[in-house]
């Protein structure tokens, strides 16, 4: 038998080279998110923000709590945004900085819509996902609780936690934490009931791969991208939901403050010309919401490319 | 004799099917998928499993493996009747047998690289193998099916089909199994594709001496990989006989139609030839027709065939008929 020469050749060296590097789904949404203007335009926003969140106090000439007697009294006339004196959004009605006060607001906002965002990923994700993938008995038990306590007027009942146990940065956590993973679990489930469908899930268990494997190793990265979309949509609506409480007077309390508590406060002192103290925090809200949602729309085009 | 590796009797899958608007507590219907299947299958050999869709190939295979609830026995080796283990017991077993799924791209994650995908057998069964040791057992199989060794970083979408399949039968070879489950691995490919992936099974067979159980519905790719061929129709078996028995003396009039509509690829014989037409419809396994559950389509349907169920003959070649044997003229000449 004659062996080609050439062909052997080429076929040494086709054998021979490297390990080639392969195009995850991951580096594909990557490049299409990249090509996405508003999406990246999103992140910039959120960085900025971000930014202006966790170094703007070093650049803060006064505390959040100290009061500037020089202005008080008199904010409508010489408390407006200025240089000279480091109050470079003005102060508000008592003479605090509001420069200060909103670094802090957007800390607390974004900490909130943040917390809100993981305690829904994690509880909903592992909830929704064990019951969609166990079903029958199992899934009826966990999705009727999950009806149960949607059922539940939550504003209602975080007015009440709140007025029960006083206004506290915790249990506003709790109150958020309590209501944000409901829809998250419906989705994730949803998700995963196709999911199991799919032969390589069939696979999986006929290779004999246990259901904590199956779910960990091919569920969860599937589900990933619903889960990731969904949460940045989700971060927006807790801040909103946390601005709501504020601008009702019991959400954060004094000296600490949030964006929601700051507009409230800048809205019942429009009246007197000091519209400095609702622009800037209503500006970093509006920022930060801007940013998640062109965030959220970008990162769902870009994960499922068939859907636009 | 030889004790087989697959002992399989009276082989039953029954699906409860509760409809919608049906009261909770009425007695749900049933379906029965598989009913009543024996076949036996010696180290090996490849058995060959076809019938139209919907007849039950691959409800007995998933019942061969445990995914289904199923009564009847299924003897490994002689020894251990796989349908009474727990599903802790059975783990032993999957390593043994392992199953290649009908569409390739679907029964691979996308998310995961090709090297993981073959892997994960050997994490499953061999958990203290060396991470070294797995790769360089992945790159051997991925070579042995005829896969580059450096794409193993590649994920499934940068595969095409017939590249998918193969990465399937790296992923079920990778354990070393004794048998094969084959649910139609090669009805979503491309004709020429299908036949690379049918000789690369007969090769893997021939050299590892695998059994195989190969599910189809494409007779004349069964005819070529077979040594023993079972037809099914409605979860009963029809005809069951060693290949070449089976595609040269047909038995059983549903044989005989399915043999007659392969396309014979010689113009001069295909204007002959003849066609079986089969009318209507598969009947509902839901409430299939009482005794001989072919007799709706039948030509050569009587008055007995309604009334008793016909019992598969003994032998090598064993078919269930009252009414057996070779075409005859009338039937060709009759429309139905």
């Amino acid at each position: 038998m004659v062996i080609d020469k050439t062909k052997m050749t080429s076929l040494a060296a086709a054998t021979s080279q490297p390990e080639m590097a392969g195009r995850s789904l991951w580096a594909d949404a990557r490049r299409r998110f990249a090509r996405n203007k508003a999406a990246v335009f999103g992140v910039f926003l959120l960085l900025f923000v971000a930014c202006f969140a966790l170094f703007g106090g070093f650049f803060a000439q006064w505390s959040n709590e100290e009061l500037d007697f020089s202005v008080m009294g008199q904010v409508a006339q010489i408390g407006g945004p200025s240089l000279s004196n480091g109050h470079y959004f003005g102060t508000d009605d008592l003479g605090r900085d509001l420069f200060a006060r909103t670094v802090q607001g957007t800390q607390i906002s974004l900490a909130v819509g943040l917390v809100g965002a993981a305690i829904a990923v994690i509880v909903g994700t592992l909830w929704g996902a064990t019951a969609g993938y166990f079903g029958g008995r199992i899934d009826n038990y966990m999705m009727r609780t999950v009806d149960i306590l949607i059922a539940i007027p939550y504003m209602f009942v975080l007015i009440l936690l709140l007025v029960m146990y006083g206004r506290s940065i915790s249990m506003l956590f709790i109150g958020v934490g309590l209501i944000s993973w409901l829809d998250m679990s419906r989705i994730v489930r949803g998700q995963t009931l196709t999911l199991k469908g799919r032969e390589y899930i069939e696979a999986a268990k006929a290779i004999g791969v246990p259901a904590y494997t199956i779910i960990r190793r091919h569920i969860l990265p599937n589900l990933l991208g619903v889960v990731a979309v969904y949460a940045t949509l989700l971060v927006p609506l807790m801040i909103l939901t946390e601005s709501f409480i504020s601008f009702l007077g019991l959400g954060v309390q004094e000296p600490l403050t949030s964006l929601g508590a700051l507009i409230s406060e800048g809205a019942g002192t429009m009246s007197y010309g000091t519209l400095w103290q609702i622009a800037f925090p209503l500006f970093f809200f509006v920022v930060t919401l801007f940013g998640f949602f062109f965030v959220g729309d970008g990162l769902r085009d870009a994960l499922d490319p068939k859907d636009r | 004799m030889t004790t087989p590796l697959l002992d399989v009797k009276d082989l039953r899958v029954t699906f409860e099917i509760h409809r919608d608007g049906d009261l909770p507590w009425a007695a749900p219907r049933k379906l029965r998928a598989v009913n009543g299947v024996d076949f036996s299958l010696l180290a090996g050999k490849t058995l060959g499993i076809v019938g139209e869709s919907g007849c039950g190939k691959s409800t007995l295979a998933r019942a061969l493996i445990r995914m289904l609830p199923a009564t009847g026995q299924v003897n490994w080796q002689g020894e251990t009747d796989l349908l009474q283990l727990t599903a802790r017991q059975m783990l032993k077993y999957r390593a043994d047998i392992q199953m290649i799924f009908q569409d390739p791209l679907a029964s691979l994650n996308p998310r995961m690289t090709v090297g993981d995908i073959i892997a994960e057998p050997l994490r499953t069964h061999r958990p203290t193998m060396g991470g070294k040791e797995r790769r360089a057992r992945v790159k051997a199989a991925m070579e042995r099916v005829g896969l580059l060794s450096n794409q193993v970083n590649r994920y499934p979408h940068e595969f095409s089909g017939g590249q998918c399949q193969r990465i399937g039968i790296a992923r079920a070879l990778i354990v070393e199994p004794k048998l094969l489950i084959c649910d139609e691995p090669v009805s979503a490919l491309d004709v020429s594709i299908q036949a690379q992936v049918i000789n690369l099974l007969d090769d893997l067979r021939r050299d590892l001496g695998l059994t195989i159980v190969f599910i189809a519905h494409d007779l004349s790719v069964v005819k070529h990989i077979s040594d023993e061929v079972m037809v099914l129709y409605l979860g009963k078996m029809m005809e069951r006989a060693p290949s070449d028995e089976l595609f040269a003396h047909p038995q059983h009039p549903y044989t005989q139609a399915l043999l007659s509509a392969v396309p014979v690829p010689d113009p001069q014989i295909e204007r002959g030839k003849v066609v079986i037409p089969l009318d209507g419809e598969l009947p509902s396994p839901m409430n299939p027709p009482s005794g001989c559950v072919f007799r709706t389509r039948c030509p050569r349907a009587q008055a007995l065939c309604a009334e008793t169920v016909p019992e598969p003959t003994a032998g090598p070649h064993s078919y269930a008929c009252h009414f057996p044997g070779a075409v005859t003229q009338e039937e060709i000449a009759a429309p139905v």
